[in-house]
C-alpha cells in the first residue's frame, strides 16, 4: 500500500506524462530480489530507523521464504511450507514495506542521483529513489543431450522443490549430478525417503573447494557407509528418454555415462553450482566480474546502487585477508551480514562487515559447520572422535588458525568461530588432542 | 491459542500469539521480535535464537537433546541453567511461555 506522502514525492514519474491514475508511486527504496538478503535489508533498515517507503520485489509467486530447508526438511515433508515464510503479512504492513510478488524486472532506467524506474516483463513500472540489487544466483545448467527431458530437475527455489516433491512418489531411482552441498543434501534426503540414489561427481572429490581434502574424504566414507552410491571423476554423456508412447513431453529414463554405463533414473537432479544474476547490473553499466562488484560498504560502481548477497563480489571481509582480495560468498550468513552493511550504507553510516563467514550443511545425520574461509592454509590439524562420530579439521596459515570444518562437533565450531571473531588463536599442537576442549586452549593472538 | 511473552534485555515485554506446532523461534521471527536472530532457520546450527526461560515454565518444555546442549555453549551471551534454543521449543495448545531474550545473539 502506498502512502499519500510517497505519492506526493513522485514528481519525476508525473513529469513523464503518465496520467495520475496509472502513475505508480515512487518508493524510497526498491529492493529487487525478495530472498534472504533482500528481506534482511528491509528488516535491518527498519531497525536502523530508515523511514522511507520500501518496496521488496521478487519474481516468484511466493511470499519470501527460507531456502536451506528446500533440500532437506521441506523435501522430506518434515516442515510445512508456512514455517519457511520469513515474516507475517502483518509485519510487512506494520513496517511500511510493500511486498511485490511475481514481477520480473527486465530493464532499469537510472539517473545519476540514484533514482530511476524499473520495468517488469508484465509492463509494470516501479519508480524509486534508491535501488538495491539482491538478485541472487541461478542454477548452472548442464547442457547435454536430453537436458530438456521431463524429470531432469534443478533445486534452487520453492517451485523447483515442489516439482521435485511431486515426482518423488513415482520414482524408484534417482541420479544426482554434482557432489556439492545441494547435491549431497538432496541425495541424503531422497535416500532417506527410500529412493535408490546415485551421486555423480565430475571432480576427483566431493564438495569442491568449499572444504579441505580431509573433510571431503570424511564425507565420502560417511555417505558410502550409509549406502549412498557415490561415483567420483565421472560425467554424464546424455540423458535417455523413455519410449512410452503418447506422452506430451518425453520423460527421462536413465543417464548414460562417458564410459557407456547406463544408470536407470526417473528423476535426475542437477546441482553443479550457480551463476550470479548480473544481467540487470550489466544493463545499468555497473562493473561486473563474477558478480556485481561492490566496495566495503556494499555500493556498486555507480556509487549509489547497493548489491548484496550471492550476486555481489565484495572485498574479502575476513580480518587479515590480503589487500585487494575479492570474494563472492554464497551463504545465508553472508546474505544477512552483507545486508546489514548495506543498511548502514543506505542510512549514511559507514560500517564494515562484522563477523566471520560461516556455513552449514546437514546431510543425513551429519551436521557440517564451517567457520571462516580455508583458502591459503599451510597446515591442517585433525580432531577425530570415532566413538562419538565427531570430526573436525582446523586450518592454519603461518601458525594462526583461519578456519575449521566441523562435523557433529558444535563445540569445536563455536570455539573456532569465536576465536576468529576475537582475533585469537588456537595453537595447533594442543588442538590435535580431540579430548581437549578448544575453548580451554584458545590464546590471545 | 498458545502465547509467548518475550521480555527483552531492557525489560520491554512483547506478547505474541502463536500457532500450535510452530517453534518459539518461528513465532518470534515471523512477528519480528528483535531479540531473536535465528540465522539457520531452526536447523540447530547457529545458536542465535537463545532464550532464558522463566523457571516455572521449564517443566512444560521438551527435554534438551545433546546437540542443543552443545550449541548452547556457543551463544553470544553465556548460557544459564534456564537457557534454551527457541528453535527447539514447540508450541502446544494451551502453552503460556515466558522467556527473556539476551542482550545480543551474535
Amino acid at each position: 500500500m502506498s502512502t499519500n506522502a510517497v505519492e506526493q514525492a513522485a514528481p519525476a514519474a508525473q513529469a513523464e506524462g503518465a496520467t495520475p491514475s496509472s502513475t505508480p508511486a515512487r518508493t524510497g527504496l526498491l529492493i529487487i530480489g525478495a530472498s534472504q538478503s533482500g528481506v534482511q535489508l528491509a528488516v535491518s533498515l527498519r531497525a536502523l530507523g530508515f523511514d522511507e517507503h520500501i518496496t521488496l520485489l521478487g519474481d516468484e509467486d511466493h511470499r519470501p521464504y527460507q531456502r536451506p530447508a528446500l533440500s532437506k526438511e521441506f523435501l522430506q515433508g518434515t516442515v510445512e511450507s508456512e514455517s519457511l515464510i520469513f515474516r507475517s503479512n502483518e509485519y510487512w504492513a506494520e513496517h511500511n514495506v510493500d511486498l511485490v510478488k511475481g514481477e520480473f524486472i527486465v530493464r532499469i532506467d537510472k539517473n545519476t542521483d540514484g533514482s530511476g524506474t524499473a520495468h517488469s516483463s508484465s509492463g509494470k513500472q516501479f519508480p524509486f529513489k534508491r535501488l538495491a540489487l539482491t538478485v541472487g544466483a541461478r542454477a548452472r545448467k548442464l547442457e547435454i543431450e536430453g537436458g530438456d527431458l521431463d524429470g531432469v530437475l534443478y533445486l534452487r527455489n520453492a517451485d523447483d522443490a515442489l516439482a521435485l516433491k511431486a515426482r518423488v512418489g513415482d520414482a524408484s531411482d534417482v541420479v544426482v549430478i554434482g557432489g556439492g552441498f545441494i547435491g549431497l543434501e538432496a541425495a541424503s534426503s531422497l535416500q532417506k525417503m527410500g529412493k535408490n540414489v546415485t551421486v555423480l561427481e565430475f571432480g576427483p572429490r566431493l564438495v569442491g573447494r568449499a572444504v579441505g581434502e580431509e573433510t571431503a574424504q570424511y564425507f565420502l566414507q560417511a555417505h558410502r557407509s550409509r549406502g549412498l552410491d557415490i561415483r567420483l571423476s565421472v560425467s554424464a554423456r546424455r540423458f535417455i528418454a523413455n519410449d512410452a508412447p503418447g506422452e506430451r513431453r518425453p520423460a527421462v529414463a536413465g543417464v548414460e555415462l562417458e564410459d557407456g554405463t547406463v544408470l536407470p533414473a526417473q528423476i535426475v537432479l542437477i546441482g553443479i553450482g550457480v551463476i550470479p544474476n548480473t544481467q540487470l547490473a550489466e544493463q545499468l553499466g555497473l562493473t561486473v566480474d563474477n558478480g556485481i562488484v561492490v566496495d566495503r560498504f556494499a555500493l556498486a560502481s555507480d556509487g549509489t546502487t547497493v548489491a548484496i548477497g550471492d550476486c555481489a563480489n565484495m572485498p574479502n571481509p575476513v580480518p587479515g585477508s590480503a589487500p585487494g582480495e575479492r570474494i563472492r560468498l554464497e551463504s545465508v550468513n553472508n546474505a544477512i551480514e552483507h545486508a546489514k552493511v548495506a543498511a548502514y550504507s543506505l542510512t549514511g553510516r559507514r560500517e564494515e562487515y562484522a563477523g566471520i563467514p560461516w556455513f552449514w550443511s546437514n546431510q543425513a545425520d551429519l551436521k557440517l559447520q564451517i567457520a571462516g574461509l580455508c583458502n591459503g592454509y599451510d597446515r591442517t590439524v585433525l580432531r577425530r572422535d570415532e566413538e562419538r562420530g565427531k570430526f573436525s579439521v582446523l586450518y592454519y596459515r603461518h601458525g594462526q588458525v583461519i578456519a575449521a570444518d566441523c562435523v557433529n562437533a558444535p563445540l569445536d565450531f563455536m570455539a573456532v568461530k569465536n576465536a576468529l571473531a576475537k582475533g585469537q588463536n588456537i595453537p595447533a599442537e594442543a588442538a590435535a588432542d580431540a579430548a581437549t576442549p578448544l575453548k580451554t586452549i584458545t590464546t590471545d593472538s | 491459542m498458545p502465547t509467548v511473552h518475550f521480555t527483552d534485555a531492557e525489560g520491554a515485554v512483547r506478547d505474541v500469539q502463536g500457532n500450535t506446532g510452530d517453534s518459539v523461534m518461528e513465532t518470534a521471527v515471523r512477528n519480528g521480535v528483535p531479540g531473536i536472530v535465528a540465522e539457520c532457520g531452526g536447523s540447530l546450527s547457529c545458536a542465535t535464537c537463545h532464550v532464558f526461560v522463566r523457571e516455572d515454565c521449564l517443566a512444560q518444555l521438551p527435554p534438551m537433546e545433546d546437540m542443543e546442549d552443545e550449541m548452547l555453549y556457543g551463544t553470544a551471551v553465556d548460557r544459564e541453567d534456564n537457557s534454551r534454543l527457541s528453535c527447539q521449543l514447540r508450541l502446544t495448545d494451551e502453552l503460556e511461555l515466558f522467556v527473556t531474550t539476551p542482550e545480543t545473539q551474535v
